[in-house]
């Protein structure tokens, strides 16, 4: 029992050390910029423009059920009007960055992870390397930067898309007019709500990114081994996307 | 010049290469022979640098790859191509594409850029196919691919990883023939790795078996054929016993 625990305590220290090794390599290639711009385009557009519609759709009904919960809740006890503020802080603080974010983590995370993947195990990585480019600044790079900048974005879009259906369920199925709800939506409303929602899910982005490249760079054994490689990929970014969460609420709020 | 001192590489508990010395002169092609999984990629990987030996090292031109750092390994790599065994083509990109992406990289003009693709694709029969995806393309089609993408480099060395493997004999004739070309239109230092005899005897000057981890004997192919050792003899006859 305490060899297994050794060699557990081992392997442990072997895998932070092989991410430490990893982000080394990944900021010496930041400066590569000629290698890494025009992929990164394209990932924005994989990562940003494609994901939008499963963030949105997701968010419009959260909306809705924080709305009708929030009634169900205030009802006879706290001015219905607070709606908008349970709403509206509820989506800006944790439900519009964690739920895109643990949906971005199965589709980008899911997706980077199964294209590094297979790229690995087919030998274009290695290919890259003999055509005299760096992996870290031809795949990683690109992908690390646009999942990073790009869901904020996402999330923005999220929170207003969050925010606008449970208004609109608010003026179809509670009592609530418009005046009413944007006067909740405002009363304890601060900027930092904003920011620190966005903030939080730029480092998911770049927690899910890291976890698919790292994780697809690490594939071994052909089609097993990619899909084994998505599964772990898309359960390391969830775990890392709820103990970040954890993290900043107790370091920023 | 690539020289081979001793090498030795293990992956875990297995043991690849226990002490390969081997030395290719420069214009000729080496094809190194050996049954399968007995190290023969895994030599082939040393010569760029994608895999670095436990012991020995490999030296090309008088640098010790295991010693260069990430700047001189992007150096050698410029003056080598390596053509993978199941071509390792990019398949989000065009055949013209692949054979562009290496060019890209020596900050060539778009027009430069376009005439060595087209050249490329011309040597080996592929004019024509350049909006094609990897995809839609044969087996062999796929590797020729490959050896454009590699020479539209004009490299000083190309390495062969298993050309013929997976061909029928009349495509695996035409890769031999375009390894021959490629050699005698460029004058490149070649080093094939291969378990087809046939391909072997076509394009080799000299070969070499790779037998547990090392050189079991080294000759020109009439001297190989002419071989009295038994276990070069049964590899080269393909006999069972």
């Amino acid at each position: 029992m305490i060899e297994a625990i050794g060699r557990r305590a081992v392997a442990a220290v072997e895998a932070v050390g092989r991410v430490g090794h990893f982000l080394q390599d990944m900021a010496r290639a930041v400066p590569d910029a000629a290698t890494w711009a025009r992929p990164a385009v394209v990932q924005m557009r994989r990562v940003g423009v494609d994901s939008l519609p499963v963030a949105l759709f997701i968010a419009a009904f959260t909306g809705v059920v924080l709305a009708l919960q929030a009634s169900y809740t205030f009802t006879g006890a706290v001015p219905l009007y607070f709606v908008g503020t349970l709403v509206g802080k509820t989506m800006m603080l944790e439900l519009g960055p964690v739920l895109a974010g643990l949906a971005l983590a199965g589709r980008v995370g899911a997706s980077m992870a199964a294209e590094l993947g297979t790229m690995k195990v087919t030998e274009q990585v290695d290919a890259l390397e003999t055509l005299a480019y760096d992996p870290h600044a031809y795949l990683v790079v690109p992908r690390v930067l646009a999942a990073t900048a790009m869901f904020p974005i996402i999330v923005a879009f999220a929170i207003a898309t969050g925010i606008i259906t449970g208004w609109l369920t608010s003026l179809a199925l509670l009592d609530l007019s418009t005046t009413e709800f944007v006067k909740g939506l405002k009363i304890f409303y601060r900027f930092k709500d904003v920011w620190y929602g966005l903030f939080k899910s730029a480092t998911f982005g770049c927690t899910i990114a890291l976890v698919g490249c790292i994780v697809g760079l690490r594939t071994r054994g052909g089609a097993e081994g990619v899909g084994r490689g998505t599964m772990r990929a898309v359960v390391y970014s969830a775990i890392l996307i709820l103990v970040l969460d954890a993290f900043w609420a107790v370091v920023l709020l | 010049m690539i020289e081979f001192r001793d090498v030795h590489k293990a992956f875990g508990e297995k043991h690849v290469l226990t002490g390969l010395s081997l030395t290719v002169s420069d214009g000729e092609t080496l094809v190194i022979i050996g049954y399968s999984g007995t190290g023969k990629s895994v030599a082939l990987k040393h010569i760029v640098g994608l895999l670095h030996p436990d012991a020995g090292d490999v030296i090309v031109d008088g640098r010790a790859v295991s010693l260069l750092d990430r700047a001189g390994l992007t150096a050698l790599r410029r003056e080598i191509g390596y053509v993978f065994q199941f071509a390792a083509l990019f398949d989000s990109m065009t055949v013209a594409q692949n054979v562009a992406l290496g060019l890209r990289r020596r900050g060539l003009s778009d027009e430069e850029i376009e005439d060595r693709v087209r050249e490329a694709l011309a040597l080996v029969d592929l004019s024509g196919t350049e909006e094609g995806l990897p995809a839609e393309l044969s087996g062999g089609m796929r590797k020729r691919v490959g050896i454009a993408r590699a020479i539209a480099l004009r490299p000083r060395y190309m390495l062969y990883d298993e050309p013929t493997t997976g061909l029928d004999p009349v495509t695996a004739a035409v890769m031999d023939r375009l390894m021959v070309r490629t050699r005698e239109h460029l004058g490149v230092t070649g080093v094939v790795v291969t378990h087809d005899m046939r391909s072997a005897y076509t394009v080799g000057d000299r070969l070499a078996m790779l037998y547990e981890g090392r050189i079991r004997q080294v000759g020109t192919v009439a001297e190989i054929q002419e071989t009295d050792d038994p276990v070069v003899r049964q590899f080269i006859e393909g006999r069972p016993e």
